[in-house]
């Protein structure tokens, strides 16, 4: 296996395979009364996050905590960060304290490799940015497979904000890897001019796309990161863009509803909508979790 | 690579009777005993010996199969993660006699390991070991409480348990190194 995860391009068809079948048996254990195997004891992980996130923190946290694995939280807020010390001052410091593996959530992207620079362990890239968010895609591409048994062959569409989203890259090189077809949908302004060499159709038209789906992928409009005005206003977006009750109703029979979450309610996901059986949220934290045990796993266990 | 045969389908059959009958009489019957299989090949020879007690006792025994990849003691030592099996232990084993199933014992080392996983499932009554083959070299104080049979070896040898379920054939072969 890789030593460190930066992008799903590292990754080959036959990594991810592996990273996904071993995902199942951690499954299991998820759902023992005891959830915790001893595979990583007296390793230790470090969750170095400089952005503000609870379930991918969460889910890290508890994957290195089911392996048995030493956790180590350190956010920007409330440590040496706030008081000016540089990643890579940072990353000497954890290094010099042994952890065996960092994961990180940073808002530049290329932080994590940056990172790979100056610490010997693993290195497990959480979000950097807006270029990548690998084990999302992983956790994504193990629900659908094991909704709908396969990848290949699927047609997946990653409708919104897909510009200043690094789930949409991730997913778009983990769909294209595993032989499925995605197409892209948003408004002109939040299609990132590059889409075409991911390996993606673009459409803008959404209404065209629905009919032919197997996967309908919302994505959160991230008002954090637009830092200029993308849309008229959230009730246009919503209109245009949104997936509402009526749109569902033009998804094929057993086509699946995702979203990485944390979900706008009334934004790009109808309330009413996210609360329906064929949308698989809550599946998708709950394999997080299977996933990143895989990973961390699979990479942390090469000698 | 020379291969000596020293089980065949008639012995391995007979061998799995016996044991079957060995662990009712220790037993007094299949009541509270379940089974539980380390893949791989431990289950095959787990589902053998519960459809042997079926046609003895008439009785269905729980049958589990637990993979031990997690539990190992060389994680980390190994160039790459070893394959995985699926776990399925479906029923409560708190209170129940575990009977482990395994192919071969050589060191001792996956026993340790598949013990601390069924105690991650409960707490058993008492744990026995059934086994295919007996090849010594234990690592650990750990020995067998049902055997197929005892086969004296050398540490540099490779024994290797066929089955039909998996390999298309029922034999145990002796591989001398390379």
């Amino acid at each position: 296996m890789i030593k460190h995860l930066l992008s799903m391009n590292q990754l080959s068809a036959e990594d991810v395979a592996r990273i996904l079948d071993t995902a199942n048996s951690f499954r299991e254990v998820g759902t023992r009364v005891i959830k915790k195997v001893p595979a990583l004891r007296g390793r230790s992980v470090v969750n170095l996050f400089y952005e503000n996130s609870t379930r991918t923190r969460i889910s890290f946290e508890l994957a290195a905590k089911r392996l048995s694995a030493d956790v180590i939280n350190f956010s920007s807020t409330g440590t040496s960060v706030a008081k000016g010390e540089s990643l890579k001052d940072t990353a000497l410091t954890l290094q010099a304290m042994g952890a065996d593996a960092i994961v990180i959530r940073h808002p530049s992207s290329g932080a994590p490799y940056a990172l790979t620079r100056w610490v010997t362990g693993n290195v497990v890239n959480a979000g950097d940015g807006t270029h990548e968010h690998p084990t999302q895609a992983l956790l994504d591409l193990y629900t659908v497979r094991e909704h709908l048994g396969h990848i290949d062959g699927l047609r997946v569409a990653i409708i919104g904000d897909v510009l200043h989203s690094r789930v949409a890259r991730s997913l778009t090189f983990g769909l294209s890897m595993m032989g499925a077809e995605t197409t892209l949908v948003g408004p002109p302004t939040l299609i990132p001019p590059d889409a075409p060499v991911w390996g993606a159709e673009v459409s803008y038209q959404m209404d065209e796309v629905l009919p032919k789906l197997d996967v309908c992928y919302m994505l959160r409009v991230q008002n954090e990161r637009q830092q200029k005005q993308f849309f008229p206003s959230v009730r246009e977006y919503a209109r245009l863009y949104g997936l509402s009750r009526e749109r569902v109703a033009a998804l094929p029979e057993g086509a699946m509803i995702m979203h990485p979450g944390p979900m706008n309610r009334g934004v790009e996901i109808a309330s009413e909508v996210a609360d329906l059986p064929q949308a698989v949220m809550e599946e998708q934290v709950t394999n997080g979790i299977a996933i990143r045990m895989s990973l961390l796993y699979l990479m942390m266990s090469d000698a | 690579m020379t291969a000596t045969r020293l089980m065949e389908e008639a012995e391995i059959r007979r061998a799995v009777t016996r044991i079957a009958h060995e662990m009712l009489e220790r037993n007094k019957g299949s009541e509270g005993v379940v089974l539980v299989g380390i893949a791989a090949r431990g289950d095959d020879l787990a589902r053998r010996l519960a459809a042997e007690i079926e046609r003895i006792e008439g009785t269905d025994v729980p049958l589990g199969v637990l993979d031990i990849t997690f539990y190992r003691d060389d994680i980390g030592l190994r160039s790459e993660a070893p394959e995985l099996h699926e776990t399925r232990v479906g029923f409560d084993i708190t209170g129940k006699v575990v009977v482990l199933v395994d192919d071969v014992l050589y060191t001792g080392r996956t026993i340790r390991a598949a013990m601390d996983a069924l105690v991650d499932f409960g707490r058993p009554t008492a744990i026995q070991l059934a086994v295919l083959v007996d090849r010594g070299h234990r690592e650990l104080p750990i020995r067998a409480d049902y055997v197929g049979k005892n086969v004296p070896t050398r540490k540099d040898e490779i024994v290797r348990v066929t089955l039909t379920e998996v390999d298309g054939e029922d034999a145990v072969l002796v591989e001398e190194p390379a």
